[in-house]
Order: C-alpha cells, then sequence, then structure tokens
C-alpha cells in the first residue's frame, strides 16, 4: 500500500527523522493559513502517489502567503502528469505546505528489501535529489549499500560508514546517524517495503532533514497495522480496482479492449501476454483465484464489463481439481443475470471439461470455446476487432 | 528418479484438520502420498481422516519418522510454523499459505541459514513427483512419469506446462512450483540445480515471471553448469512496471525485474526461451 508524503512525514517524525515544519492542506483556504502560520516562504506541493510532481509543476516555492494562495489555486485540483501517473494523470486533492530551508546538499536514503540475500539492505548515496535508479545504473560507485541483518537493524557504526561514505561533515554526521537509525527503527515497526528519502538534505547551518519521503507498506503485513490501513486513500486507486479488492478479486485496469480473466497470477499474465502476440491489447490483468467459484466469476464479469472499451472476454481457466461442469454453469448465470452481449472466449482444462463445454455450447449465449491458449487468443483477438 | 519427493516421502501436514489442508491431504493420499500424521497445537491425541494429530512437529516427527512436512496454516502463523518444522529436524518443508508479511519470512529465513531443512514456498503450489508423491495442492492426474524437470514460480502456469507436455505424451521426472513471493525458501537456480544433478531428470523447464532476478542468476548458473535442453518462458511481458502483478513478488520496479532483461539472460544461457506459454510442450517436445 502507498502513501502520501505528509503520512510518511508524520511517521518518520514520530520516529525521530528531522522533517520540515508543515502541514497537509484539503481547500486553498487551509494552504494559506499554514503558510502564514509558518510564515516567510513556503513550498506548495502537491500529495499524489506518484513521483516526478515537480518537473509535472504540481510543486512550487512561494515568498509570500499571497503567493503561497496564487500556487495553491493552480495546484489544487489540477490534474498532474508525471513519468509515474501515466498519459491521465492524477487529480490533486491534497497540498503539503511547509517551510523552506537554506539547502547545502542533497542526499539520499532509502531501505528495501534484498530479495536474493532475503534480508533488507540500506541504501545512501551523495547524488541526492536524483532519480535513484539511474544513479544506481551509471554510477554504482556513488550508492552505498548496508545489509541490515534480521534482529539488529542499522548499527551505529554502519550508519557511520555510510554517513561519512556520503560526504557528511563531521559535525553533522551524528545527526545524520540518528536520522538513519529512526528511519530503520520506523520502517521495521511499521513492516515497510519501501521507505525512501529523496532528498535528504544538510542545510548551510550544519541540520539534515528530510526534505521528502516516500513509505510503501507491506500489504500483507496490514492485518496487523489497523492504525496505518486507515492512511489509504482510495482516490489515488482506480475505483475497479478499488471495487475488485472487496470481492477478493486481483485486478488490473489497463489500455486495451480485450478482457481477460485468469485463475492465478502467473496464468493471468501469461495470456495477457500472449493476447499482445496474437495482435490485440490486454484490457486488464485479473486473477480470480484458484478457486473461481461462480460467485467469484460474476463479480469479476461486472468489474471486466464496466470499463467500457471491452470489446470481447476471454476466459482462461486451468482448473485442474476444480470442475468445468461448475465453471461453465457459473459463465452462463453470469452471462444472464449481467446481460451480457459482447462475445466471450472460453478456455478451459480440468474435471467434465466436456459437460462444461456441453453446457456452454447450449445456453444459447455468444460463447465461443477454445482448445489451448494460442487459440483462444486468436479467437478473442479477432472477435475484438 | 526424481527430486525431494519420492515413493519413501512420508509426510506430515500443519494445520492438518483445517478445511484447506483436509482436502488437499485427502487428495494427496488419493494419489499415493504417505501422509504419517499432522499436528494442530491443542488437538494433539485425536485422529484426522484416521491419521495422528500431535500438538508439536518435534512430537510429531519423533512420532512418524516423517521426512516432509506441509503448511496450510493461516498467514499471521505460517512463518512460526515454518521455523517449527526445522526445529524438529524436518529434512523437506513446503509451503502452500500466502500472504505471510515479508519481515516474517526474514526471520524465517535467516532461522533456517545453516540448517539441512529445504523450504519450498511459501506462495507455492507444492512438489509433485508423478505416479509417487504428491505434496501441495497441484492437481495430480494432469501429471505423467517421465525426464522432464519443471520448475515455476507460479501454480497454474505450472499446470499449463505440464498439461502441454502429459498431452503430448510427454511425463516428468518432478515439478516443483517455487513460488510468487519475495523471499522463498527454494529459488530457480536451487530447483536447477537439483534437476542438472538428477540423472533420470533429461530435460529441464524453467518458467519465470517479472520481479527480481532469480531467473538470471539461474541463467547465469545454466550457462556454466547444465548441458542438459533448458526450455524457458516469462511471464509478465506486458505487465506494467510498478504494478503488482498478483504475486508479492511479481512486480517491476525503478527498471528491474524486467521480463526484457530475463528472456535476454535466458538466451545468452543457450535456454531456448517460448515466445509464447502456448508453445511450452512442443519446444520440449523438440529437444527430445
Amino acid at each position: 500500500m502507498k502513501i502520501h508524503e505528509y503520512q510518511a512525514k508524520a511517521i518518520l517524525a514520530k520516529y525521530g527523522v528531522p522533517v520540515p515544519r508543515g502541514e497537509v492542506a484539503y481547500s486553498v483556504e487551509e494552504a494559506v493559513s499554514v503558510a502564514k502560520q509558518l510564515g516567510g516562504s513556503v513550498v506548495v506541493k502537491a500529495q499524489i502517489h506518484a513521483g516526478g510532481r515537480g518537473k509535472g509543476g504540481g510543486v512550487k516555492v512561494a515568498k509570500s502567503p499571497e503567493e503561497a494562495e496564487k500556487f495553491a489555486k493552480q495546484i489544487m485540483g489540477m490534474t498532474l502528469v508525471t513519468h509515474q501517473t501515466g498519459p491521465e494523470g492524477r487529480v490533486v486533492l491534497r497540498l503539503l505546505v511547509e517551510e523552506t530551508l537554506p539547502i547545502e546538499r542533497e542526499l539520499y536514503l532509502g531501505i528495501t528489501l534484498d530479495r536474493a540475500r532475503g534480508k533488507n539492505v540500506f541504501m545512501a548515496s551523495s547524488e541526492g535529489g536524483m532519480d535513484i535508479e539511474e544513479v544506481a545504473a551509471k554510477t554504482p560507485e556513488r550508492l552505498l549499500k548496508e545489509t541490515l541483518e534480521p534482529g539488529a537493524g542499522l548499527m551505529a557504526w554502519q550508519a557511520r560508514k555510510l554517513a561519512f561514505g556520503i560526504g557528511v561533515p563531521a559535525a553533522s554526521v551524528n545527526g545524520a546517524v540518528a536520522a538513519m537509525m529512526a528511519l530503520v527503527k520506523a520502517y521495521d515497526d511499521i513492516d515497510a517495503s519501501l521507505a525512501e528519502i529523496n532528498p535528504f538534505i544538510l542545510t548551510t547551518d550544519g541540520k539534515v532533514l528530510a526534505l521528502d519521503a516516500k513509505i510503501n507498506l507491506d500489504d500483507n503485513a496490514l492485518y496487523r497495522h489497523k492504525d496505518l490501513i486507515e492512511l489509504r486513500d482510495l482516490n489515488e486507486e482506480d475505483p475497479l480496482e478499488v471495487e475488485a479488492s472487496h470481492f477478493g478479486l486481483n485486478y488490473i485496469k489497463l489500455d486495451g479492449n480485450v478482457a481477460c480473466m485468469v485463475n492465478g497470477a502467473g496464468l493471468a499474465m501469461a495470456t495477457m501476454d500472449i493476447i499482445k502476440y496474437a495482435g490485440g491489447m490486454p484490457a486488464n490483468f485479473l486473477d480470480v483465484g484458484g478457486g473461481a467459484t461462480a460467485e467469484q466469476v460474476k463479480n469479476a464479469f461486472r468489474i471486466l464489463l464496466s470499463d467500457t472499451g471491452v470489446k470481447a472476454v476471454l476466459i482462461n481457466i486451468f482448473g485442474g481439481i476444480l470442475r468445468c461442469d461448475t465453471l461453465a454453469s457459473g459463465v452462463v448465470a453470469a452471462a444472464r443475470d449481467l446481460n451480457i452481449k459482447i462475445p466471450i472466449v472460453i478456455r478451459m482444462e480440468g474435471t467434465n471439461v466436456e459437460l462444461g463445454r456441453q453446457i456452454l455450447q447450449e445456453s444459447g449465449f455468444n460463447f465461443t470455446v477454445a482448445e489451448g491458449m494460442k487459440d483462444a487468443a486468436e479467437k478473442v483477438v479477432s472477435l475484438a476487432r | 528418479m526424481s527430486i525431494l519427493v519420492n515413493k519413501n516421502t512420508r509426510l506430515l501436514v500443519q494445520g492438518f484438520t483445517g478445511k484447506e489442508a483436509t482436502f488437499h491431504s485427502t487428495q494427496s493420499i488419493a494419489y499415493g502420498t504417505n501422509v504419517v500424521g499432522g499436528v494442530v497445537p491443542g488437538k494433539g491425541g485425536q485422529m484426522h481422516m484416521g491419521l495422528p494429530v500431535f500438538n508439536t512437529v518435534a512430537e510429531a516427527a519423533k512420532a512418524t519418522g516423517a521426512n516432509a512436512s506441509v503448511i496450510f496454516v493461516p498467514p499471521p502463523f505460517a512463518a512460526d510454523a515454518i521455523m517449527e518444522a526445522a526445529d524438529a529436524g524436518v529434512a523437506l518443508v513446503v509451503c502452500i499459505t500466502e500472504g505471510i508479511p515479508a519481515s516474517d519470512m526474514i526471520r524465517a529465513w535467516e532461522f533456517l541459514q545453516g540448517k539441512p531443512t529445504r523450504l519450498i514456498g511459501p506462495n507455492c503450489p507444492g512438489i509433485i513427483t508423478p505416479g509417487e508423491c504428491k505434496i501441495g495442492i497441484m492437481p495430480g492426474h494432469i501429471h505423467k512419469p517421465g525426464n522432464v524437470g519443471v520448475v515455476s514460480r507460479s501454480g497454474t502456469l505450472t499446470y499449463e506446462a505440464v498439461g502441454q507436455l502429459t498431452k503430448l505424451g510427454i511425463g516428468q521426472s518432478s515439478c516443483i512450483g517455487i513460488g510468487g513471493d519475495p523471499i522463498i525458501g527454494t529459488t530457480h537456480i536451487d530447483a536447477v540445480r537439483l534437476f542438472n544433478e538428477d540423472p533420470d531428470t533429461h530435460i529441464i523447464v524453467m518458467i519465470g515471471e517479472i520481479g527480481g532476478d532469480a531467473e538470471e542468476q539461474a541463467a547465469a548458473y545454466i550457462k556454466k553448469n547444465v548441458k542438459k535442453p533448458v526450455i524457458g518462458f516469462i511471464a509478465g511481458q506486458t505487465a506494467p512496471p510498478g504494478r503488482r502483478m498478483g504475486h508479492a513478488g511479481a512486480i517491476v520496479s525503478g527498471g528491474s525485474g524486467k521480463a526484457s532483461d530475463k528472456i535476454a539472460a535466458m538466451q545468452d544461457a543457450g535456454i531456448k526461451v517460448c515466445e509464447t506459454p502456448a508453445e511450452m510442450g512442443e519446444k520440449v517436445k523438440s529437444c527430445l
């Protein structure tokens, strides 16, 4: 689960990572009032779950509350397009208004899972404020790493090694070390899957602060963090994806016109791939789970068909233990209840596959039964044209 | 022959009396797997499906001589169950559970270091040696004894590959689903190594997906060490970056974990990579 910058900063501040003074605003008026309280120049930052906000015009520095009002009006409600939002962009509904600070240097701090080692890794770089993937690719020697041993976290010597390594001046090292260790504590306590401070700044008067913050939470651990679940912002998610999640369906909306409904994540990805290979474009990823019950199938259909760009549907179920006659009956019932008009291609494998086919063929609906994935993909792509 | 499991495997079921565990244990027993008992804390001394239930894995392993266990316990308790089985000295632990917090798995992974226990999963379908032993949730009847080793991160995509092979009359030595989580006990490279060392595995099918670099690691190993033909497929070529595609580990982030990089590494290692999932069986056939 992703959270906003201001939420991430609130968490970090609680653990002792220094952050700029500031507050979230849900309206232009609130933004102006925060700017007045802070006094002097402020920065107005769009709060959306995507990076690249500055380049897209979502971050502005104002010299006065009047100017802050002007920028808040510009940014609030705007559709912000960045390299991470896709061309449709995101509507800005929340602003973070913060004090500005005299920046001496921009650094980078981050923690994520090192999958190969089965441990978390702390990363630090002298190249803050940049795309860290680019730093890793072009100047890997400027991205320092320390493995976090389970149970030990980040030890002081590791933090010092990193701080000196990225060029923090001796006088500010203690502050940087404290901030790094606080970041690790926060990461562990909230079951984060990613935490980044980019940039982590050094001010002209030797202070260190998190000027930006990004935290992703491990969805699998949310059950033990009831307070963090409340940070979810549904405005940042596709409404269809939100609805699908209520039914335990794993749905991701894409731009194509061939919808697919598949059991299992790997097979679902492979189905998208073969639709593309057959000359079509997948409209979604949808994993109905191992069981694919009649109720799941019906809910899945409803969600798929809410996407008005969908011209045909491919159902690809490798049942195995699942009975194909049960699946077919579920598909027919859903088609009847939802009055489905668009062509549906079904490829299924499992017990009672012949009986399943018979049910589909005798249903009177526009079903096409396919043999194998290649045949299914070719049929659905030609029907979508 | 086969890898890891065969007719001598003596299986315990952790979370034995649960609905899923009961269903899949019934299927495993029907397939011929030697299930010797189960573990459910607090239900020790009872019988379930005619088999003894124990309070702890240590007790169960001692009483039954089990050398493998399969875990069907809910996510909050699954990492604990893995460690309990390893502590009891169970040689092979297969964890089916999906949704274990990454931080729990970091602890379990650390606990397993230096111990002889091999973990498969979590978030996996399990392992099968056709005709001998089925541990997990895969449909037994689609398999056929033979000489192709199959390893995959996904469940149903493995069934797809196996289904294609069996339809072509090509049998499998063992099929192993290693799981879709970011931290897993047995990786592609481990499974490939085992298949490479198994004299009765003649061809290896390696199915990967976006996220991480386990396929690249395995490809490097194959290039150096494996003479047997390897057929590959990578799912997720059309997956958008930054989105988690169902599996917790299936995500392209920060330019890493892309399908195209994996395919390139595999091709470089001499692996015959299928362009579509529909041709996995035919590609194997062409190597016979």
